[in-house]
């Protein structure tokens, strides 16, 4: 007998078949991954495990017996916590209350006994075995610390199952460790985890059992000692990925970019780097290291504060975004949803905004057959699936999406491309895609500065990678040299 | 041109262009035709309600008295609304700068000048609105980019100042006997145009041309939409919401302008209720109160339906009873319905 067990699960939204005969099993105190690209149907399965969608077809069986109807409140009576991806805590209000809250609601009290809530919180931080202050400001903790706490909530309720929505996407490499070691203690204590992720590496550090969907469909469930990376990358995306590395061909005596000595006040100090055309160097560090500082620095978003920077050999003054499109200097920043996006928007004028001053006359007036051109232009040229230009953006995968920021910086004829975190959150088709997309880019002469976290992206994308620690750079390798090894010396050795 | 291969585009076809601008327009039509169903069943229950009166010269030449004044802070408030702000002080900006044109025609002018004498002073009195309703503008806008306070409590902050200024000047008094020219030409009609309905027309061609057809038009709906993203994408967001609040300020000044003429005098407290009027048409025009988007035919029909509404309850003889009662339950109705269909587009994506 198992924990739940779907089997011939189908769901449809306005026509859309979300899941199409779809079966997963999941015994008592296993950890089980749920892996697929985005859009695979990955979260209408949960959602139906959690009694929030109810399946047109397929059967249900909980501790062996079969449920018709499944409510959410039902859910959380039989023990099954899912864990989003916003952990859907409320930042205003403390530790304790974040945790103890629901508990308090569900008893249906009118007074609030604030003892015997820190009493529960306690305890319920304890079952993780961390420590963190009750009456801080949810606000005012880390992201890993805040997943933390949504765990511990979930935990209050008897839970036996907890799903985990993508639950490392913010967390740094070590947090990330941490957070595997809870699920493993969890899982001795005969807890069952549902690990849901696209990101190969933890896939396979973390889980026993691995199903895997596309498209809606059960491709397989495998346990994981019968799956390598390249059979997981072939029934997730259907087909097979080569790994290469990228050389430059040839090198150009002036750099594109070069900094010396450039600082910013409390983020970073006396980096000296170059990027020359054909080049993609790789950036990385740990959060809080300076990497995305030194890239806004450079983008003009916040003056350097010491340094030089060059510009095809000529000492620059970079303090405005406006300078440093002058310079032809873009960025594809971080946060594609709050700072490179305008989701609401057309995807047309997401696409063209940056050249907007190009696109029109003498007198401001919009040139609107060259903004069709170039929204066409750009359309094809990155394969963007889209219906309509005018549909706002963010009726577009996550894929297409970051698509439109690169289109957007692409229109500028930048020299110099700056990426931070290219393809976080995209699919791995799409990845490849965009990966492919950098590469014939830099063989034309754009040089590339790529900060990531994800190290095969680095590895194989990029010719040589900058190691940023506590503002300074630490170390630097060629792409092909790059190991996990290294990464974990330059980290620990360096001050 | 800009394209990955470096070649120039390629033209495209006259077909293409004419599915690609249908598509374009289908989406966003919605509301708009909404909104005109809803004016014209308005406009036809009036009709039938009192069908002498309501369909008459008269009453249209009436009402194209009255709407331009509440149209044109409808619009001054739509393009701060665009921006993600608010404009409060577009009636201090009008005030303001009606008792300025008006002391220039007023108090500036000879007792016996000659009609090219005070065409002269009138214009002077228009030129000095304009310019005082554009610092004013600015004033807001400064406030509100370089110091960094909200808009909301920079406007009302700026809408008691510009009253209180207006009130010193008059030390209270409204400024009445303007030149006979400057009211006949405000009174006026051209053939069967009154200025008044011509000036609206005007601020509409002028606001729809900056709205569509401007580089800042789409400046200032990307950065109502994501203000961090339009930073990031080098817009300059300063320069842009200083051309909104300045357009603002200068598109009050008109309004008082218009209403000097109404009235032929200029008073420091006149009209305070526009504001929130200019608010709730600028809402049931489409205008989206998050900021990102706003079209000028919703705020056209919005005002229109209004105005025909409160016509109609006057030539009932009930107008001043049932007036606000009526433009509320419209205005309520007309969310409801977006707020309704909003909904039901987002069902049927998810």
């Amino acid at each position: 007998m198992s924990l739940i067990q779907l089997s011939g699960i189908s769901k449809s939204f306005a026509g859309v078949q979300a899941l199409k005969d779809v079966s997963i099993e999941l015994d008592y105190g296993e950890i089980h991954c749920l892996a697929g690209e985005n859009g695979c149907g990955k979260s209408t399965l949960i959602k139906v495990m959690s009694g929030v969608h109810a399946p047109d077809h397929g059967e249900m069986r909980i501790h062996g017996q079969k449920r018709k109807l499944l409510t959410p409140i039902d859910a959380i009576n039989e023990g099954i916590q899912v864990i989003y991806q916003d952990f859907s805590i409320f930042p205003n209000l403390t530790v304790a209350e974040n945790i103890a809250l629901n508990t308090e609601l569900a008893q249906n009290r009118k007074l609030v006994n604030w003892r015997k809530m820190k009493q529960m919180a306690k305890q319920a931080l304890e079952k993780v075995n961390i420590q963190l202050d009750l009456d801080a400001k949810v606000e005012t903790l880390s992201v890993a610390d805040k997943q933390l706490i949504a765990i511990s909530r979930a935990l209050m309720h008897k839970a036996k199952l907890i799903i985990m929505d993508e639950p490392t996407t913010a967390l740094t490499q070590k947090e990330v460790s941490s957070l595997f070691s809870i699920i493993n203690g969890l899982k001795r204590e005969g807890m069952t985890i549902l690990f849901v992720s696209h990101k190969l590496e933890e896939v396979f550090e973390i889980s026993e059992r691995i199903t895997i969907l596309r498209n809606g469909k059960n491709v397989v469930s495998e346990r994981v000692q019968q799956l390598d990376r390249d059979k997981l990358v072939f029934y997730m995306t259907g087909r097979k990925i080569e790994e290469s590395y990228y050389e430059i061909k040839k090198d150009a005596s002036i750099p594109i970019l070069q900094t010396e000595d450039l600082g910013l006040q409390g983020c970073f100090e006396h980096i000296s780097l170059q990027v020359k055309a054909g080049e993609i160097v790789g950036l990385t560090g740990l959060l809080g290291s300076g990497r995305t500082e030194l890239a806004e620095s450079l983008f003009g978003l916040r003056s350097a504060t010491s340094g030089k920077i060059f510009i095809e050999g000529k000492e620059q003054q970079i303090h405005s975004v406006q300078d440093a499109i002058a310079q032809r200097i873009a960025y594809v920043p971080e946060d594609r949803l709050t700072e490179g996006l305008f989701l609401e928007q057309s995807i047309e004028r997401n696409m063209v905004i940056s050249v907007v001053d190009q696109l029109s006359s003498r007198l401001n007036m919009l040139n609107q057959t060259k903004v069709k051109s170039t929204v066409q232009d750009w359309i094809k040229s990155l394969g963007i699936v889209a219906h309509s230009p005018a549909l706002p953006v963010k009726t577009l995968s996550g894929g297409n999406q970051q698509r439109v920021v690169l289109a957007k910086w692409l229109a500028t004829r930048p020299r110099l491309l700056i990426l931070n975190g290219p393809t976080v959150g995209v699919d791995i088709g799409s990845k490849e895609d965009i990966h492919q997309v950098i590469r014939a880019l830099a063989q034309e002469g754009m040089g590339v500065l790529m900060i990531s976290d994800d190290f095969p992206e680095l590895k194989h994308n990029c010719n040589r990678i900058l190691v940023m620690k506590n503002g300074r750079l630490v170390g630097e390798m060629a792409g092909k040299e790059w190991s996990q090894e290294e990464w974990t010396r330059l980290q620990e050795t360096t001050s | 041109m800009t394209n990955p291969n470096g070649n120039s585009p390629e033209p495209i076809t006259p077909i293409s262009r004419s599915s690609f601008s249908l598509q374009r327009y289908l989406p966003q039509d919605a509301s708009i035709t909404r909104l005109f169903i809803i004016m014209l069943v308005v406009f036809v229950l009036m009709a039938g309600i009192s069908p002498n009166t309501f369909l008459s010269l008269d009453s249209f030449t009436s009402m194209s008295f009255q709407f331009p004044v509440f149209g044109i802070f409808a619009f001054a408030m739509m393009l701060s609304m665009i921006s993600g702000g608010i404009d409060l002080s577009i009636v201090g900006i009008a005030n303001l700068t009606s008792i300025i044109a008006a002391s220039v025609m007023v108090r500036m002018l000879p007792a016996e000048a000659s009609a090219s004498e005070s065409l002269l002073y009138i214009l002077l009195g228009v030129a000095a609105a304009l310019m005082v309703g554009l610092v004013c503008g600015l004033f807001n806008g400064f406030a509100i980019t370089k110091i960094g306070i909200p808009p909301i409590l920079v406007t009302l902050g700026t809408m008691q100042l510009f009253m209180g200024i207006a009130i010193i000047v008059t030390k209270g008094q409204a400024i009445v006997g303007l030149p006979e020219l400057y009211t006949k030409i405000g009174n006026g009609s051209l053939w069967i145009f009154p200025v008044p309905l011509l000036m609206f027309c005007l601020c509409i061609l002028g606001t729809y041309v900056l709205l569509n057809k401007q580089s800042y038009g789409m400046k200032l709906q990307m950065l109502g939409a994501n203000p961090t993203a339009s930073f990031f994408s080098g817009v300059n967001n300063t320069r842009v919401l200083l051309t909104t609040y300045a357009i603002s300020g200068v598109l009050a000044a008109i309004a008082g302008l218009v209403i000097v003429a109404q009235t032929n005098s200029a008073k420091a407290d006149y009209g305070t209720s526009y504001i929130l009027q200019a608010i709730l048409v600028a809402v049931m025009g489409g205008v989206d109160p998050r900021g990102g988007f706003g079209k000028v035919a919703g705020i056209v029909m919005a005002v229109l339906t209004l105005q025909f509404l409160s016509s109609g309850l006057n030539a009932l003889h009930v107008g001043n009873f049932f007036k606000d009662f009526m433009w509320g339950i419209v205005l309520l109705l007309v969310m409801v319905i977006n707020e309704w269909s909003n909904r039901r587009k987002v069902r049927s994506i998810s």
